[in-house]
């Protein structure tokens, strides 16, 4: 079984963001990026499959020279092999577009990500690669087991979740908790710089969406305290001050 | 040329965040010109199809084929696509849920469409088409310019009011030709709580954290919820530890929601935790921590013992 992870490199969940040049840039100062945390999980559960069933892992990134760190943790992990597409990954059905091209070569059984990426939440790219590729697409994914050509799949739906059943090949977005967190080792991190990561150039359509500025939420007025003996007072003030209730 | 807006489903009524996604997309026709047309897909009564019109859109187009009851995003794509060629559309609009966001991906893909989501404003148009969303998961905004022919909007839940009238719209009945292959995943079960207010479509939520001490003390958290008329929801490590569902996690990894009210007791306010939440209109913290970082992002704040807490906000909102 061939598995192609998909992964965005991402600002750490911790990162207060912040932009520059005139609210045009994510200011990078000081942030540390990492995997994006939902494929991380998409990761993990291919390195789990490939101890069971002996499945390749390739991982493949739409990023800049930048996003390389975050490659070589995947392959410290436990991915066979990395391509990285060289291009900002800021719109969707670009990004698609390049996963889709690769796959169309190499023929993967099991394209897994993360159901979406935490800086511009657009949930959208495994449906669009699947919709390219001709592939059913099921997300947000809890648990999933192969078994021959059967994916058994547990998928979040609102207030609950859904048995599936479908043939591969798939293409699947993640979340916990379809697998552990995997941190790597030591040899892991060492055999890491030794396993092949193929740099392409991006093909295809321009983009189809341009971000123009950024903007930061306007701050919250401060904090109204009310005494704990005096809890009651907050239903008052929620119905008659912030008209909530 | 009419805006097609996709309107979603809950037991044979549409859903709140769809009602917000069909006064949107009337504005957009308004703004664009056009015409504002709803299309619904499952079983409804012809009253509730209608009744889309008391949020600005003339037309309903209602596809009910059996294979359709059950909710398959790949499915709807294939409807809601054969739905903007009958219509020309350009412009379709959606709020976003789990089906919408299964169905809009497949969309986007079929119709080389420029998708934003988490849309909180009409879009701009005095030069092109520029919306604003909420991004790093509420911890920003993005102006968005959508180049494409054609453009896909998923409305943030909450974020836009809509106003009604008395207008009815017309209803045809949609039978577009379905894909084989749409419905090649079969489910074999499905579980779903019932009765109680579904979380990302609730306007009051009562959320709980580690404070609670173990899944025995929910009993107090969901008293409130349920004299609130509130969801319920929960911090990352109350579901990893199963003292609650994964539905009901909230924050980074967790569901967004943008509520009218959340009240978050015993929950430390991690950043994580706040980028799922912090879209909320209005925050309440009830900590015994003066010092726990919720109370800098909250509106109102109790430092005060959860399990004293609780039980005078639930008989306080019982004698309202
Ligand atoms: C990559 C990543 C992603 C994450 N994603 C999420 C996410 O999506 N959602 C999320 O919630 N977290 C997330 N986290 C975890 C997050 O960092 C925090 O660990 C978590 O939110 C803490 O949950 P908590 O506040 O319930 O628990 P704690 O941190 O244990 O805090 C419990 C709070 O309860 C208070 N308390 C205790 N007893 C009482 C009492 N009797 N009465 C009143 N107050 C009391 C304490 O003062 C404390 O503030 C993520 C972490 C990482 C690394």
């Amino acid at each position: 079984m061939k598995i192609l992870v998909c992964v965005t490199s991402v600002p750490d969940t911790t990162t207060k963001i912040a932009f520059t040049d005139n609210n045009t840039k994510l200011n990078k100062a000081g942030v540390t990026f990492i995997t994006g945390p939902y494929d991380d999980y998409a990761l993990a559960r291919a390195v789990e499959l490939k101890e069971k069933t002996g499945a390749s892992i390739t991982v493949i990134n739409v990023g800049e020279a930048d996003s390389e760190p975050v490659i070589r943790k995947c392959l410290a992990i436990g991915a066979d092999d990395a391509i990285r597409v060289n291009a900002e990954p800021t719109d969707a059905y670009f990004v698609a577009e390049q996963i889709a091209a690769i796959a169309k070569e190499n023929s993967y059984d099991l394209i897994l990500m993360g159901r979406e990426s935490i800086d511009y939440n657009g949930g959208q790219v495994h449906g669009i690669v699947g919709e390219m590729l001709g592939f059913p697409s099921i997300s947000p994914v809890m648990q999933l087991d192969i078994d021959g050509d059967t994916a058994k799949i547990t998928r979040e739906i609102e207030g609950g979740k859904e048995q599936l059943e479908a043939k591969l090949p798939l293409v699947l977005g993640c979340q916990e908790p379809i697998a552990e967190w995997k941190i790597p080792n030591m040899r892991g991190i060492m055999t890491a710089r030794t396993k092949p990561l193929k740099i392409v150039e991006p093909t295809g359509t321009d983009k189809l969406t341009t971000v123009a500025n950024y903007e930061l939420p306007a701050p919250r007025s401060a904090v109204k305290m009310i005494k704990a003996d005096e809890a009651e007072t907050l239903i008052q003030l929620l119905r008659t001050e912030a008209k909530v209730i | 040329m009419s805006v097609l807006i996709f309107a979603e489903l809950d037991e044979g009524k549409i859903k709140k965040s769809s009602q917000e996604a069909l006064f949107y997309g009337a504005k957009v026709a308004e703004q664009t010109g056009t015409s504002a047309t709803a299309i619904i897909i499952g079983q409804a009564d012809d009253s509730e199809l209608a009744s889309a019109g008391r949020f600005g859109v003339t037309k309903v187009l209602h596809a009910s084929n059996a294979q359709l009851n059950e909710p398959n995003g790949m499915a709807y794509a294939t409807v809601v696509a054969a739905a903007v060629q009958q219509e020309g559309s350009k412009v379709i609009v959606l709020a976003k849920s789990s089906l919408a966001d299964a169905m809009t991906a497949r969309l986007a893909g079929k119709l080389k469409a420029g998708l934003a989501a988490n849309v909180v404003e009409l879009p701009d148009l005095s030069n092109g088409f520029r919306v604003k969303s909420s991004i790093y998961t509420g911890k920003a905004f993005a102006y968005n310019d959508l180049k494409a022919d054609i453009k896909i909007l998923a409305i943030k839940k909450n974020t836009i009011t809509p106003e009604e009238t008395d207008s009815t719209a017309s209803v045809d009945s949609f039978s577009p030709t379905l894909n084989d292959a749409d419905f090649v995943i079969s489910v074999k079960s499905s579980e779903k709580a019932s009765g109680d207010v579904l979380l990302p479509e609730a306007d009051l939520v009562v959320s709980a954290g580690r404070g609670l001490k173990g899944p025995e003390n929910w009993g107090i958290v969901e008293d409130l919820a349920h004299a609130l008329h509130a969801a319920t929801a929960c911090s990352k490590p109350v579901s990893d530890l199963d003292w609650r569902p994964h539905s009901e996690h909230v924050g980074q990894t967790g569901l967004k929601i943008s509520p009218n009210l959340y009240i978050a007791c015993g929950i430390s306010g991690a950043i994580q935790h706040l980028a799922g939440v912090n879209s909320s209109k209005v925050i309440v913290v009830i900590n015994k921590d003066s010092e726990a970082p919720f109370f800098k992002s909250a509106d109102y704040g109790i430092v005060g013992d959860v399990f004293d807490v609780l039980p005078r906000l639930t008989k306080a909102v019982k004698a309202l």
